[in-house]
């Protein structure tokens, strides 16, 4: 009995008229928990009842403390008839069990009825007395924290990351059992609500107890997602990367921005509960994949040829001596503020099967790489290496699988194995063979014409240190991280996307207690993403994400990730890591070759650590470009001209905040539609498998075009969305367009005709050239990408001659024949060639040239962070936006529903930019695109993401003042400190190697946090001048309007004006992870909230719209209450889900479902913080610059 | 092929100034896109009319979710379901109670009810105010008097704490619920030439000496009404003219101060006992409510039309009632210091407004 809530209800008010004879209300209170209720008296005739209750005390199983929410009802005493519910509110209170966050609930919150919507507020009081089990077998999983942010929580500081944690509940839905044929459609709306809110409860307290088994304490990147399988039932599955965070106590800018102040033996306290378990274990189903194969025989399953050598390692090593094994990366809260965090020590982890002692003489700070070198095994591993940008997809086990035709039988074969495979050496040869389909597709996809050639000195050492982290993941059962930002030093190379997607017929699910079923289903797709992962050469998957298309009985199951190859330091033995300390000093690698030299000497003597400088790194391929089996263009690296890179690079993961970025990103997406037979059971599932591969195919080569008509080089935060329907398939692909500095200039777009025989066809297509050269120079211009010309001499890359190469390679595509008679080596780069004639390439060539251009002081990406733009306001603006698009003619060609799709996405970012022109020059943001086909006819696209205004003239890049002069003459008082700013920037900066010697590269991009801290000074300025220039200031508008009258009776009444809203506080809501100009000072714990909204009234509220409009304002209204209650002021990492809208016009009636999750924080703004240690004077500022606030 | 779905929603509710006064005005949202079209914005953010159309719709959908507040002006500031800062609150308010001066010259003095609501539209054709804007406008006076009726109290404060309405617009909702309140005719042909303003003034004058109110703020009385007391001793004002001596000694007393001091002074010496006649009559028929509705038609027809013909100007005017005023009190058998001077402030300041 370790726990015990208790509830107090204090009072209501703007409750609806229950009474229409007296227009007022008599309400009462139920609070239930569990299976224990109390009621409140009826507060009579009243809108604002007061009931002031005494605390209603539940004593409960910190179990049921988990699982089970709140659940407060309000209604309305009638003493002839039955009591009407007025409305309900459902409280997590698992923010409660974690002593780090929230203590109490208290405040106003939205009574919600799933007819009415919301109907008055409620104020409450919860508080729990929790007693913590220390059982070894309970079932609870109290304490361990909840993050939806992807990246280290900023006030955090990871200790130690295990990695992967999953797990799913089934259930029957609700709505689908016989009993809802005879309730109300609320009854059986509030059953479905509370059902959720039971799952999701039970699946964190289960996911946390894998957490304390893995001896974590934390969850961060936690991702949930709800599949409404219809009849076969209701699906809750959440994955998540377990992590050991330690909170940074002290909140002064000192502490944070030099980790290294705090003591190790800080660490040592903290670790201890990680000590007896096993890295990277994962509990639930030892079952083999196949032991559904009963189920499975209904799946089907499809493969993309790009990547066709999936899961082909040697496993001899299995055998190797196991060894230590240590996962300590200490991020410092402000990760990406912290060049330099020393590595405090963590005691040594033991693999429990471990054959070897732990009393070995591994002393926390001596580092013995020798005794490194002897455990590491002798067999140098061969690589396959697939391109960077290789859509690797999911080919799954199935004999009855519809493969693309180039798939031979050996390959599905093999791949019917589960992994892990043993494939010998030879099997090279084959694979080499397979390889012929993608060699076409991926030279279509990148324009690749040349692979590298020369070996590298790469090396052994290399090859051996990677072995030696790989190892340490590979034990684990899926190496998988959900962040998609990392502190530095946690990611070492990037190889490439890897997805998987596989096509299952659902059937009810007959026991919820063993999701054994859905379980095997991840549990392939996870297989198959970790041997692609293998197969790029990479040990690790990052960015990872799951998700589902379901139409009717086929469910399109998907995840994707990059494969990465994480820092040793983070993943590998013990000795290692007090190496880290000594890698991480900033090295000068501009200085020339001698120098870079030494370096590498350094490091390996130290322990093999590559010497990447940090803004380029990442960028190596991490595969052996030896053994590249398939034609990439690998040159040297352009920032550090010593490692290979490749020429475009994908990735699911956030821009590193370290990378050399040239200008700035751009939103970039590849849109899709493909109409399909309507069919039944398997036919259906068959046709979508044949569809699917030639889907993705043609997304990629879409995003590859587009990227280039950029200018760019590569994209990140990637995410393909492919939704299923029952006469179409729509695929969404959208990332952020980047230039890498490292990664070389990509090659132009050429267009040919098949017959050059026409005057007016020759004319037509010069024209096609032109436009297109055209739209790249001006986005060039429009992006700031302009990167530093390189003499092609000077690089001393390998290229060979393009020509021939092409030549080679595109024997096996049905156009190569005119192709390469084409004069390939355009100028220096190889050319992109685009066929008119094909009429693939004429919707290409099209949707290139309909990608309307943002208006003017826009920028948009789908990452945290925006490559270029580092001065933000603090006002930010974040919204979901909703279109459904109804085709009314069916007859289309796949054509004009691209055209008709494609223009719905442009027409909805137009509408965005035109709503938020009032915030120019602004950004948006994590701009989240999720397309559904909700019935037959319909598109419907929903767009969440945040806007973000920044200043114009990027002052603090050039670490100099440049920003007009009448602003800072608006702010003259002001000046002093401005002064003094600037030089502490520049002084900081000197103080960084990397911006003394490398004049071209960003060198703020570098110094993040004393940039960060400059522009929040500058920030304030800059609002201060802005509200002056603008000629309102808020503020002082107000307060003038609020003396009106003279006389002294009036002032008395003053006071009793609420003019300012006091009563209820403004909550921000972010997807990022941050909020500029401001710090998070608490982690309140998990939002995580499902509403169901139903009306029979669908014209009267509106129409579909204002239905809809109505239940978002709604939903985001109960996050803000919730989020206040909890005592924060922000819903940071905040995302909708699921947004599901069904209409019956005809009936007058309307459904929807919506799921939001976030972390609710606290946050200070910095120029408060400031404004307590520095100056008095500043507090003026602030007040400005609160009210010139947006949100 | 049709947009079946379209919202938007921000955190921070996005209202556009310019489309909330279209949306006030009446327009339709076809009529508001056509507007905004005009109005360049389309060149301005290189937006098409499709955006434009998209955008407006939403904006309206958002004013009538958030009309239902507004009807409730401190709800909107506890409200949880849109998050509007405060300034924009405030201006959401003012202007959804701004009104049309020349709408409300309209239904001025008029019972605010459904009858009266019921000729809106002959009021809209008349004034050119779209029927929904007057309607908006109507509703608006109605809620305000309904809400303020019943309420103890300074007037102009009652509303502006229940409508978080600015001084000036507090002020003239107070005018308009007096007017109404007291039925005061305005709509009379001889009354056409003053403004709202006009009105506005005078029923602040009125409410600032002649309310219960006004005398006292403790009392527990509504500032709606006249003083009763007040009314019934202005009835002893008659003696001013019933008294023979008494008048002629006024109307001396007032020559000597006036004489040479203004153009037209024959006609004041001429015109004194006539006019001096009205102004008392008006103060001792106001006791009946039916005199208190005809109490600036009477004012005009009275005393302002007499001194008009005559071509006296607004400082002949001021010169004559200054003195006229002030003469009263040196009467040796006049006794009503007191009553006469709230009396006659009010009168004076009125008739100087509205004199033009």
């Amino acid at each position: 009995m370790p726990g015990k809530l208790k509830v107090k209800i204090v009072a209501g008010r703007h409750l609806p008229v229950m009474d229409r004879a007296s227009d007022l209300t008599d309400a009462f209170v139920d609070v239930k928990f569990g299976n224990t209720t109390f009621k409140t008296d009826v507060y009579p005739k009243s809108l604002n009842p007061q009931w002031n209750s005494e605390w209603f005390k539940f004593e409960v199983d910190d179990e049921d403390l988990q699982d089970e929410p709140l659940q407060i009802t309000v209604l309305d005493h009638d003493t002839y008839s039955a009591n009407d519910a007025i409305g309900k509110v459902y409280i997590d209170i698992d923010p409660l069990l974690c002593s780090e966050a929230a203590t109490v609930i208290s405040g106003w919150l939205p009574i919600y009825d799933t007819i009415h919507g919301i109907r008055g507020e409620i104020n409450v009081l919860v508080k729990v007395d929790f007693f913590n089990d220390l059982n070894r077998f309970r079932q609870s999983s109290c304490g361990v924290k909840f993050f939806c942010t992807t990246s280290i929580p900023r006030c955090y500081r990871a200790v130690m990351v295990h990695g992967f944690v999953e797990e799913l509940v089934v259930n029957e839905d609700p709505e689908y059992q016989w009993i809802d044929r005879i309730r109300t459609p609320r009854a059986s709306n509030e059953a479905r609500q509370r059902l959720i809110f039971l799952m999701s409860g039970e699946l964190q307290r289960k996911i946390g107890l894998k957490v304390l088994e893995m001896g974590g304490n934390a969850v961060v990147g936690y991702l949930q997602c709800f599949d409404l399988e219809g009849e076969s039932g209701l699906v809750v599955r959440a994955i998540g990367t377990a992590c050991t965070l330690e909170k940074i106590s002290t909140l002064t800018s000192a502490s944070a921005t030099h980790p290294s102040n705090s003591s190790p033996s800080k660490d040592m306290k903290d670790s201890p509960q990680a000590a007896p378990s096993t890295l990277g274990c994962r509990s639930t189903h030892s079952s083999p994949v196949h032991s559904a194969s009963g189920r499975l025989s209904q799946g089907f399953s499809v493969s993309v040829p790009t990547l066709l050598f999936a899961g082909m390692k040697p496993r001899h090593r299995s055998s190797e001596a196991p060894r230590f094994r240590q996962c300590r990366p200490v991020f410092g809260e402000e990760a990406p503020g912290i060049p330099l965090s020393s590595g405090p020590p963590t005691p040594l982890r033991v693999q429990t099967f471990s054959s070897f002692s732990p009393s070995k003489s591994y002393s926390r700070q001596s580092s013995s790489s020798d005794t490194e070198l002897s455990l590491t095994p002798k067999t140098v591993r061969i690589y396959l290496s697939p391109s960077s940008p290789a859509l690797v997809s999911d080919s799954s086990p199935l004999p009855s699988a519809h493969l693309p035709r180039h798939l031979r039988p050996g390959m599905s074969s093999r791949s019917t194995t589960p992994p892990p495979l043993h494939v010998s050496q030879s099997d090279t040869a084959m694979l080499r063979k397979s390889m012929s389909f993608s060699e076409e597709l991926l030279l279509a996809a990148s324009g690749m014409g040349s692979g590298g050639s020369a070996g590298k000195e790469a090396g052994p050492l290399k090859a051996l240190l990677r072995q030696q982290t790989q190892s340490a993941l590979e034990q684990r059962e899926y190496p998988f991280f959900t962040l998609t930002s990392f502190p530095p030093g946690f990611l070492l190379h990037v190889g490439g996307v890897v997805s998987a997607r596989s096509v299952k017929l659902l059937d009810r699910i007959h026991n919820p207690d063993e999701p054994e079923t859905r379980d095997a289903w991840w549990e392939e797709i996870r297989q198959e993403i970790k041997s692609h992962a293998k197969a790029l050469g990479c040990h690790a998957v990052l960015g990872y994400s799951e998700s589902t298309s379901i139409c009717e009985e086929v469910c399109i199951l998907s995840a994707s990730g990059t494969a990465a190859i994480l820092g040793s330091r983070f993943v590998q033995d013990g000795p290692l890591d007090t190496d880290y300390r000594l890698s991480r000093q900033p090295l000068v690698f501009s200085t020339g070759a001698e120098r870079v030299e030494g370096d590498m000497g350094s490091s390996a003597s130290l322990g093999f650590e590559e010497v990447a400088p940090p803004g380029c790194g990442f960028c190596h391929i991490p595969y052996d470009e030896l053994n590249i089996p398939f034609p990439a263009q690998l040159t040297y690296c352009y920032y550090c001209r010593r490692f290979k890179v490749p020429d475009v690079l994908f990735t699911t993961i956030d821009l590193p905040t370290e990378a050399n970025v040239t200008g700035k990103g751009c939103l970039i997406q590849a849109r899709l539609c493909r109409t399909k037979k309507k069919a039944q059971g398997e036919g259906n599932a068959t046709a979508i498998s044949n569809l699917l591969p030639f889907l993705e195919y043609e997304l990629h080569t879409q995003l590859m075009n587009k990227l280039k008509l950029r200018g760019m080089n590569s994209l990140f935060g990637l995410r393909i969305q492919i939704s299923v329907g029952e006469t179409m398939l729509l695929g969404l692909a959208s990332a952020t367009g980047v230039y890498l500095t490292a990664l070389p200039s990509p090659g132009r777009i050429q267009i040919a005709g098949k017959t050059p025989s026409d005057i007016t066809y020759e004319q037509h297509i010069s024209n096609m050239q032109k436009k297109i050269n055209d739209t790249i120079a001006k986005n060039k211009e429009l992006y700031e990408v302009n990167p530093p010309e390189v003499v092609e001499e000077m690089i001393g890359s390998p290229i060979p001659e393009p020509r021939q190469r092409s030549r080679l390679l595109r024997s096996h595509s049905e156009s190569s024949d005119e192709v390469t008679e084409l004069d390939l080596s355009h100028g220096k780069k190889d050319a992109f060639v685009l066929e008119i004639d094909d009429t693939d390439a004429v919707e290409d060539i099209h949707a290139l040239l309909t990608d309307s251009p943002m208006p003017p002081g826009f920028y948009s990406c789908n990452t945290e962070i925006m490559p270029g733009i580092q001065n933000w306001t603090s006002a930010i603006q974040m919204f979901t936006s909703v279109r459904v698009f109804r085709l009314n003619n069916a007859n289309l060609t796949n054509q004009g529903l691209n055209k008709i799709f494609s223009d719905l996405c442009e027409n909805l970012l137009k509408s965005l930019y035109f709503k938020l022109r009032s915030m120019i020059p602004c950004c948006l943001c994590h701009l989240n695109f999720t397309v559904a086909v909700p019935e037959d006819e319909l598109i419907q696209v929903a767009v969440t993401a945040v806007a973000m205004s920044f200043y114009k003239d990027q002052t603090l890049e050039n670490g100099r003042q440049s920003g007009d002069k009448t602003l800072i003459k608006a702010i003259t008082e002001n000046d002093e400190q401005l002064q003094f700013n600037l030089e502490l920037n520049a002084e900081s900066s000197s103080s960084n190697p990397l911006s003394s010697t490398k004049g071209l590269s960003d060198v703020s991009g570098s110094h993040p946090s004393a940039r960060d801290r400059c522009s929040s000074w500058i920030e304030q300025l800059r609002l201060k001048a802005h509200t002056i220039r603008r000629g309102s200031v808020k503020t002082t508008s107000s307060l003038e309007k609020a003396s009106p009258l003279p006389e002294g009776r009036s002032r008395s009444l003053q006071s009793n004006r609420s003019y300012s809203g006091s009563s209820v506080t403004v909550v921000k809501m972010t997807p990022l992870s941050f909020i500029p100009g401001a710090k998070i000072t608490k982690y309140l714990g998990i939002i995580n909230m499902f509403f169901i909204r139903e009306t029979s009234s669908l014209r009267e509220e509106g129409g579909v719209s204002g239905f809809l409009h109505t239940f978002i304002a709604e939903v985001f209204a109960m996050v803000r209450a919730h989020v206040a209650a909890l005592g924060g002021n922000a819903l940071v990492s905040y995302s909708m889900k699921e947004c599901v809208f069904m209409e019956n016009p005809n009936k007058n009636q309307a459904q929807s479902l919506i799921n939001v999750s976030g972390d609710a924080v606290i946050f200070v703004r910095e120029s408060e913080l400031e404004a307590t240690s520095v100056q008095p004077q500043s507090a003026a500022t602030r007040e400005t610059s609160n009210g010139g606030d947006g949100t | 092929m049709s947009v079946e779905l379209d919202v938007f929603v921000g955190n921070t509710t996005i209202m556009d100034k310019e489309v909330f006064q279209l949306w006030l005005n009446g327009y339709t949202v076809s009529d508001a896109v056509k507007v905004r079209i005009e109005g360049g914005i389309m060149e301005e953010c290189e937006a098409n009319a499709e955006v434009l159309l998209s955008d407006t719709m939403d904006q309206y959908r958002t004013f009538q979710m958030c009309e239902r507040l507004l009807h409730h002006p401190a709800k909107l500031s506890n409200q949880l379901l849109f998050q509007i800062p405060p300034d924009r609150q405030a201006m959401l308010i003012e202007r959804y109670y701004a009104f049309d001066d020349a709408f409300v010259r309209e239904v001025l003095g008029k019972k605010l009810s459904k009858g009266t609501k019921k000729d809106l539209d002959d009021v809209s054709a008349k004034t050119g105010i779209m029927l929904k804007s007057c309607r908006r406008q109507f509703d608006n006076f109605k809620r305000v008097f309904k809400v303020v009726e019943e309420l103890k109290g300074p007037l102009v404060e009652n509303i502006q704490q229940h409508f978080l309405l600015p001084d000036q617009l507090g002020r003239d909702y107070a005018a308009i619920v007096f007017f109404a309140s007291n039925r005061f005719e305005t709509g009379k042909k001889k009354l056409q030439y003053l403004t709202f303003q006009d009105f506005a003034f005078c029923a602040g004058q009125l409410i600032n000496h002649w309310t219960v109110g006004a005398v006292d703020n403790m009392m527990d009385d509504m500032d709606v009404d006249l003083d009763k007391e007040f009314l019934q001793d202005l009835k002893d004002l008659k003696i001013l003219i019933t008294d023979k001596d008494l008048l002629d000694q006024h109307k001396s007393l007032v020559c000597t101060a006036l004489r040479g001091k203004t153009n037209v002074f024959n006609e004041m010496e001429a015109n004194f006992k006539n006019l001096s006649r009205s102004l008392v009559n008006i103060a001792a028929k106001l006791i009946n409510a039916k005199d208190v509705r005809d109490f600036f038609i009477d004012l005009v027809e009275k005393f302002i039309e007499p001194c008009r013909s005559d071509r006296w100007t607004s400082i002949d005017v001021n010169l004559y009632l200054t003195h006229y005023t002030n003469s009263a009190h040196i009467l040796d058998t006049f006794k009503h210091h007191g009553v006469w001077t709230r009396y006659m402030g009010v009168i004076k300041s009125c008739i100087l407004r509205i004199y033009h």
